[in-house]
C-alpha cells in the first residue's frame, strides 16, 4: 500500500492523485476561485470556526452519540457493532453539518441567494433549513423523477420557504439536478452561493465538504477511545457521492490499523447492470467538475443508475474515495437493495432504530463484516440518516400504499 | 498554416467578420449532418463548429441540451462525429471545422487517439468546454503535435490574470462568451463586449470571436463591429428543432439563415 498522508492532499488545484481537479467551463472559473479564496480565509478564522461549532452544538445537537448496538451485535454474532448516530442530528441526517458550514460561508461572502441540488431530498431539506434560519433566499433543484418518489421531502422544503424547481432534462434525477444548479450558478454568480451536498464537484468542494463533515470521524474517534480505550478495527459507511463516508474516514486515514469500507449500492445486483456502484464497476472520467470513477458507456456518456435509496443513486463518486480506493487505503464493497432492506428491518426490530435506506447499505455490510470477525473486534457503522423519509419506499416493496 | 489561421487571414484581409455557426452533430438525425454542414457553407459560413453530443452538457441552455439529447437517441459518438467530418472533407477541403464538446467522451477515447484521429478526419480545432487551461496541459500537447488548434473560452467574469493564462494556451482563435449564463441566454451588452475584447487583445494577436446571445441579423451585425468572428448557436439550433421531424427540410432553412446573417454582417462594415 502506498504511504497515506492526508496533509499533502489535495494539491493546490484540488487533485487527489489523478482524481479531483477543476473541470469547469471558463464561465464558472471565477466563481470557483472566489469560493476557494473565501474558504481558505474562513476555515482558518477562529470566529468562523466558533460560529460553526456553536451551531453544530446548539442547532444540530452535536456531538451525536456513538451507540453500542448490543442486541444487534448479539444477533449478528461477531465483532462489537457501534453506530455513529448521525440520524439524531437536526433534520435527521449528516447533511446538515455541511450545509451549515457552507451557509455560514455564504453569509460571510455577502451572498443573498443559496441554491442546491438534491436527490433524496435530504440535502435539499438541510439547505432549506439553514437558509430559513439565516433568512437567505433558497432555490432547490430536484429531478422530476425524484420529486415523484420523495414527495414528503419536497413538501418539507416548501414549508421551509424554499423554491423547488423540477429538472426535466436528461434522466431527471440527481445528476441532472446538479447540472441545472451549475447552470443557475453560472448565470447568477454575483449574488448566489451554490451549496453542493457531497464531496464531488470542482475544487474546493470535495475538500470543503469533507472538512465540514469530518466532525463525524473526530467525534467517533474520541468516543471510541473513551468507551473502549482503543481505536476501532473497522469503519463502515455508505457511499453515493460519499460525504458521510469521508466525514467518518478522514480523521482515521493515517491510523492504518483501522480498516475502512465504503459501501456502494449494488441495486438489483452488480451483474444486472442496474446499480450505482461507481468505484466497483466504473471507469475514471470527468463529470461535474472533477475526475473520478463514473458509470458510463463506451462512448463516455453517463448511464442512468439504480438504487432503492435515492441518496446513493449517483453515477459518480467523490474524488478522494477514488484515490483512497486506488492507493488501497479503503475498500469499496457492494450491497444490493435486498440486503439493505434486510438490514433496515433488522435494525428497526432489534434496536428500535429506523435507519435511512442509504445507511441500511452500511448496516448490511457492517453485519457481514462483524460476523467474520472475533468478538473482541470493534466495528463502527455510520448511521448517516433516519428512515422516516423512506416509509413509502419500504411499504411499496411490501405492497402497501398509504394513499 | 492551419485552416483556421488561413481562413481568418483571408476574411480579415477583406475587412470582414467571420461567421461561425454551431450545430450539434447528429441532430436531429446523423444521416443529415453533413448536408447541413455544406448548406451552412453555401449560406455564407466561414468556419463550422460541430457539437459533440454529451449526456450532461452543464454549460448549455435548454436548446443545446435538447439537441444533444436528440443526437444521443441515435447514439452519436465522438468517433461518429469524426466520421461525419471525414465525409464532409470529400467535398470541402477548405472550411475549418472546430469540434466543441465536453471532456468525458474525449477522456474515454484517450487524448492521443482523439488528437490523431481528429487530425486524420480533417478536424482543425477542438474546444473542450469543461477543460480549462490548467487541466488541459496534456491534451494541448497532443493537439499541438497533431496540428490541431486548442480553442478556449473567455468569460465576462475572467480576470486579466486568467485571460493571460488562457491566451498563452490557445491557438486558432479565442472564443469570448458574451453573456453570464449558459448558451441561449438573452440580453447582449455590446459596450461591455468591446472592453473585454480590448483586454483580450492586449494579451494575444490571434482573432477573437464572440458567441452566446447572438440571435439574428441585428445582434450579429452589432457584435461583428467589435469582434473578428460571430458565433451563432442556439438561434440556429432552435430553427432546426422546429423541424426536427422533417430533417430534410432543415437544409434550406439553415442555408437561408446563414445568408441572412451574412448579409447583415457584411452590410454593416
Amino acid at each position: 500500500m502506498t504511504e497515506v498522508k492526508t496533509q499533502s492532499l489535495p494539491d493546490e488545484n484540488g487533485h487527489f492523485g489523478v482524481y479531483g481537479g477543476r473541470f469547469v467551463a471558463e464561465t464558472l472559473m471565477e466563481a470557483v476561485t472566489e469560493l476557494q479564496t473565501a474558504y481558505e480565509q474562513y476555515i482558518n478564522d477562529p470566529e468562523f470556526i466558533k460560529e460553526f461549532d456553536d451551531d453544530l452544538k446548539h442547532y444540530v445537537g452535536r456531538p451525536s452519540p456513538l451507540y453500542l448496538a448490543k442486541r444487534w451485535t448479539e444477533h449478528v454474532g461477531g465483532a462489537k457493532l457501534y453506530l455513529k448516530r448521525e440520524d439524531l442530528n437536526h433534520t435527521g441526517a449528516h447533511k446538515i453539518n455541511n450545509t451549515i458550514g457552507q451557509a455560514l460561508l455564504a453569509k460571510r461572502m455577502g451572498k443573498k441567494r443559496i441554491i442546491a441540488e438534491t436527490g433524496a431530498g435530504q440535502h435539499g431539506v438541510a439547505t432549506a433549513t439553514i437558509a430559513a434560519r439565516l433568512g437567505i433566499e433558497c432555490v432547490i433543484y430536484m429531478g422530476a423523477v425524484d420529486i415523484e418518489r420523495q414527495a414528503s421531502n419536497v413538501y418539507r422544503m416548501k414549508l421551509l420557504g424554499a423554491e423547488v424547481i423540477p429538472v426535466e432534462s436528461g434522466s431527471k434525477t440527481l445528476k441532472d439536478a446538479l447540472n441545472e444548479a451549475m447552470r443557475d450558478w453560472v448565470a447568477n454568480v454575483d449574488d448566489t452561493f451554490y451549496i453542493i451536498g457531497t464531496v464531488a464537484g470542482p475544487h474546493p468542494y470535495p475538500v470543503m465538504v469533507r472538512d465540514f463533515q469530518a466532525i463525524i470521524g473526530r467525534e467517533a474517534k474520541e468516543q471510541c477511545l473513551e468507551a473502549e480505550r482503543r481505536l476501532p478495527d473497522a469503519l463502515v459507511a455508505c457511499v453515493g457521492g460519499g460525504s458521510n463516508a469521508i466525514g467518518l474516514f478522514y480523521p482515521f486515514i493515517e491510523d492504518t490499523s483501522v480498516a475502512m469500507y465504503g459501501v456502494e449500492a449494488a441495486g438489483d445486483g452488480i451483474e444486472t447492470g442496474r446499480h450505482s456502484a461507481s468505484i466497483i464497476t466504473g471507469k475514471p472520467g470527468v463529470l461535474h467538475g472533477n475526475r473520478t470513477y463514473l458509470i458510463e458507456d463506451d462512448n463516455g456518456q453517463i448511464i442512468e443508475t439504480h438504487s432503492v435509496s435515492a441518496g446513493l443513486d449517483y453515477p459518480g463518486v467523490g474524488p478522494e474515495h477514488a484515490w483512497l480506493n486506488d492507493v488501497g487505503r479503503a475498500e469499496y464493497v457492494p450491497i444490493t437493495d435486498e440486503e439493505a432492506l434486510g438490514a433496515f428491518h433488522d435494525l428497526t426490530r432489534i434496536e428500535g432504530i429506523i435507519p435511512a435506506l442509504e445507511s441500511s447499505h452500511a448496516l448490511a455490510y457492517g453485519a457481514k463484516l462483524a460476523k467474520s470477525l472475533d468478538k473482541d473486534k470493534i466495528v463502527i457503522v455510520n448511521l448517516s440518516g433516519r428512515g422516516d423519509k423512506d416509509m413509502h419506499t419500504v411499504a411499496a416493496r411490501q405492497g402497501i400504499s398509504f394513499s | 498554416m492551419s485552416r483556421i489561421k488561413q481562413s481568418f487571414e483571408t476574411i480579415l484581409a477583406e475587412n470582414k467578420t467571420a461567421l461561425i455557426p454551431f450545430i450539434t452533430a447528429g441532430d436531429p438525425h446523423p444521416d443529415f449532418t453533413v448536408s447541413y454542414m455544406h448548406a451552412l457553407v453555401e449560406g455564407g459560413a466561414d468556419i463550422l463548429e460541430l457539437g459533440v453530443p454529451f449526456s450532461d452538457p452543464m454549460a448549455d441552455g435548454p436548446v443545446i441540451q435538447h439537441s444533444s439529447e436528440r443526437a444521443l437517441k441515435h447514439n452519436v459518438s465522438l468517433a461518429d462525429v469524426m466520421a461525419m467530418v471525414r465525409t464532409f472533407r470529400k467535398d470541402n477541403q477548405t472550411t475549418p471545422i472546430i469540434l466543441m464538446g465536453y471532456c468525458n467522451p474525449i477522456e474515454i477515447m484517450g487524448y492521443d487517439k482523439v488528437a490523431k484521429e481528429a487530425a486524420e478526419s480533417g478536424v482543425d480545432g477542438i474546444l473542450t468546454v469543461d477543460l480549462p487551461p490548467e487541466e488541459a496541459v496534456e491534451f494541448n500537447t497532443k493537439l499541438n503535435e497533431a496540428d490541431i488548434d486548442p480553442v478556449f473560452l473567455v468569460a465576462p467574469t475572467s480576470t486579466e490574470e486568467r485571460i493571460k493564462t488562457i491566451c498563452s494556451s490557445a491557438t486558432g482563435f479565442i472564443y469570448y462568451v458574451a453573456l453570464k449564463g449558459v448558451t441561449g441566454s438573452s440580453e447582449l451588452d455590446t459596450t461591455g463586449i468591446k472592453d473585454k475584447i480590448d483586454l483580450i487583445r492586449k494579451h494575444t494577436t490571434i482573432p477573437v470571436g464572440v458567441g452566446f446571445g447572438i440571435k439574428d441579423g441585428a445582434t450579429a451585425a452589432s457584435v461583428s463591429k467589435v469582434s473578428d468572428a460571430v458565433v451563432v448557436g442556439s438561434a440556429l439550433v432552435s430553427k432546426m428543432e422546429a423541424l426536427k421531424d422533417q430533417p430534410e427540410k432543415i437544409t434550406d432553412v439553415v442555408r437561408s439563415f446563414m445568408a441572412e446573417l451574412r448579409t447583415a454582417i457584411d452590410q454593416d462594415i
